[in-house]
């Protein structure tokens, strides 16, 4: 029998909703997981936040979220944009589904110094 | 020129009887499944169905003649043989929209569902399908919140929600209880659950209940930092109490409350839902004694007809069977129903029982909900099924798991998620489920014990209530 390591007190317990129980993707997973949003015709949107406030419904944009945009290379390259100038904050991505009216999907591509 | 009033019986045909009528837009449609006594003519006991459900009753009388009885009558227009079944045929009626109150399932299922039942000249009869029509639909509250603000409160995307209803079902102190709560959650859980039978019992009452699941909540959410939720049950004995608790849950910060429709009332539920819509709170519903009414093929209510009741009613969650765990469910019939429950439009299909179109319009969705009898192997078949909008539930595979619960709830979030991965890159999950939670239970040891406790477990019983097609 194994005793489930979570707490309080340790920070590797924080949790990031879609993917997150995965281990962390490789560059081929995640370009996989990107053509999937680009597939679904969802528009993919950049956002960032500082570790102790991911909990909020609204982190920040990354520039205007990608409006058409189905190039996996410009989405990964503003991804990592966004990660080069906020190295300490985690950064997500979205697929918004403007007939639904709500976001498809959102996974955190990367993390930043967890809380 | 005026009628005149002629005493005595006549044939329900006579009147009620109406091959040449076209149903209007606006028209409510039912289709009945009805099994006469023998020697009754099809005609004469399809109509008697449609006099029995509106206006009329066995003989004339004299007050008929103070109104427009052929305004306000229930006809029955169409009459077909049912797909490999000669002991009965359905009879398609259709009652003007004004025979019943506007926002109200009670006053519609009163009429279609009363006397008629009951009728001597009738072996059996089943309500196979309503079609409501826009014009009514528009008339109801619906579901509180919907699918997409319920994401939008949770921050749930791109998958399945994943539960788990705290067992033993009865008996549990409220303390116990929360600790069984709070296991699930921080283990990777969106949701724990009542189950349906815990109100307020002398062991475990309504209040202390809430407070320490909701410390259960608060608890593992600080934790995973993730949102959480616990479907506080406030069906009651009065709905005076009901709405109590609800208060309370509300009070308290409860995301969610759950209620039995069916054994609770379409009354109560109705209130619910409408004050749930009101305080911002999510209403997972719960269909006890749902199968006394719907598994019959031949009498009772098919249950698309209460999933429907449920979206008019008000409810974010309904419970749909699962197709592959231990309650019944045929596929393609509850694959309609998932429909009805999630689309804004579906199109008339006898392959899934369905036998109108129905348009919902801008009315929000319910999330199905799968629930009983369901492990880790299932949830590749699961997440095919049901996609994402949608509340996978394990009881005892989640409680069940050799180290905890929290192992449980991580095994089965590590197994939804690897599904989840695996289908957004085009692989099939039916076909390829157990290399894909072989490779993921690699990083879970959590997953991999799951996976060998219960390797044999498979409930494959035939279904009772089938599709009608020609199965003979």
């Amino acid at each position: 029998m194994q005793d489930y390591q979570s707490s309080l007190g340790n920070a590797d317990s924080r949790m990031f909703e879609t993917f997150s129980y995965l281990p962390t993707m490789n560059a081929e997973q995640t370009r996989q997981q990107i053509q999937y949003i680009v597939d679904k015709g969802w528009n993919p949107s950049v956002e960032h936040t500082e570790p102790e406030h991911a909990a909020g419904s609204y982190w920040y944009m990354w520039k205007l979220p990608m409006f058409g945009e189905t190039d996996v290379d410009a989405i990964l390259k503003e991804l990592e944009a966004c990660h080069t100038t906020h190295p300490d904050n985690h950064v997500r991505l979205l697929g918004l589904d403007n007939f639904a009216q709500c976001a498809g999907t959102s996974m955190v591509v990367y993390r930043g110094q967890t809380v | 020129m005026a009628k005149v009033y002629d005493a005595g019986v006549k044939d329900y045909r006579e009147t009620y009887w109406m091959p040449d009528y076209t149903p209007k837009e606006t028209d409510i449609l039912a289709c009945f499944k009805v099994t006469p006594q023998d020697g009754v003519p099809r005609e004469e006991l399809a109509a008697a169905v449609a006099a029995e459900s509106s206006t009329g009753t066995w003989t004339t009388v004299w007050t008929d003649l103070l109104t427009d009885l052929d305004y306000y009558k229930g006809r029955c227009y169409a009459i077909e043989d049912v797909p490999g079944d000669d002991t009965c045929f359905y009879a398609f009626i259709a009652y003007p929209i004004d025979l019943f109150e506007e926002g109200s399932v009670v006053n519609i299922m009163t009429s279609l569902v009363g006397n008629v039942f009951g009728f001597k000249a009738l072996r059996a009869l089943r309500l196979e399908d309503i079609r409501f029509p826009i014009a009514y639909v528009m008339t109801c509250n619906g579901p509180p919140q919907g699918i997409q603000l319920e994401r939008d409160i949770l921050n749930k995307y791109g998958r399945p929600l994943l539960g788990c209803t705290i067992k033993p079902k009865l008996g549990l102190s409220a303390k116990n209880y929360g600790r069984a709560c709070y296991e699930g959650l921080r283990g990777g859980l969106d949701f724990t659950k009542d189950d349906e039978n815990v109100n307020s019992q002398p062991f475990m009452r309504w209040r202390a209940r809430f407070d320490f699941v909701q410390e259960a909540i608060e608890k593992a959410e600080a934790e995973t930092g993730e949102r959480k939720g616990h479907y506080l049950n406030v069906t009651a004995p009065t709905s005076d109490e009901m709405m109590k608790r609800a208060e309370y849950a509300k009070e308290i910060g409860s995301p969610i409350i759950m209620h039995d429709y069916i054994t609770g009332g379409w009354t109560a539920n109705t209130q619910l839902a409408q004050w749930c819509q009101d305080n911002g709170m999510l209403l997972h519903i719960h269909r006890a004694m749902h199968a006394v009414l719907d598994r019959n093929p031949h009498h009772g209510i098919h249950f698309r007809v209460l999933t429907k009741i449920l979206r008019l009613s008000g409810g974010d969650h309904l419970h749909s069977g699962t197709v592959v765990g231990k309650l019944e469910g045929d596929r393609d019939a509850t694959l309609g129903w998932i429909d009805i429950m999630r689309d804004s439009y579906i199109k008339e299909d006898r392959s899934r029982g369905i036998f109108f179109d129905q348009d919902w319009g801008a009315m929000p969705g319910v999330i199905p909900v799968a629930s009983g009898g369901i492990h880790v192997w299932h949830m590749p078949a699961l997440v095919n099924i049901f996609g994402d909008d949608s509340c996978l539930q394990f009881g005892g595979g989640t409680l069940g798991h050799p180290w905890g619960n929290a192992a449980g709830a991580a095994a089965n979030r590590v197994a939804v998620e690897a599904c989840v991965e695996a289908r957004n890159i085009g692989r099939e999950l039916e076909k390829e489920g157990k290399d894909i939670l072989t490779t993921a239970a690699k990083h879970s040891p959590e997953l991999a014990i799951a996976m060998e406790t219960w390797k044999e477990i498979k409930f494959e019983f035939d279904t009772v209530d089938k599709i009608d097609v020609a199965h003979k």
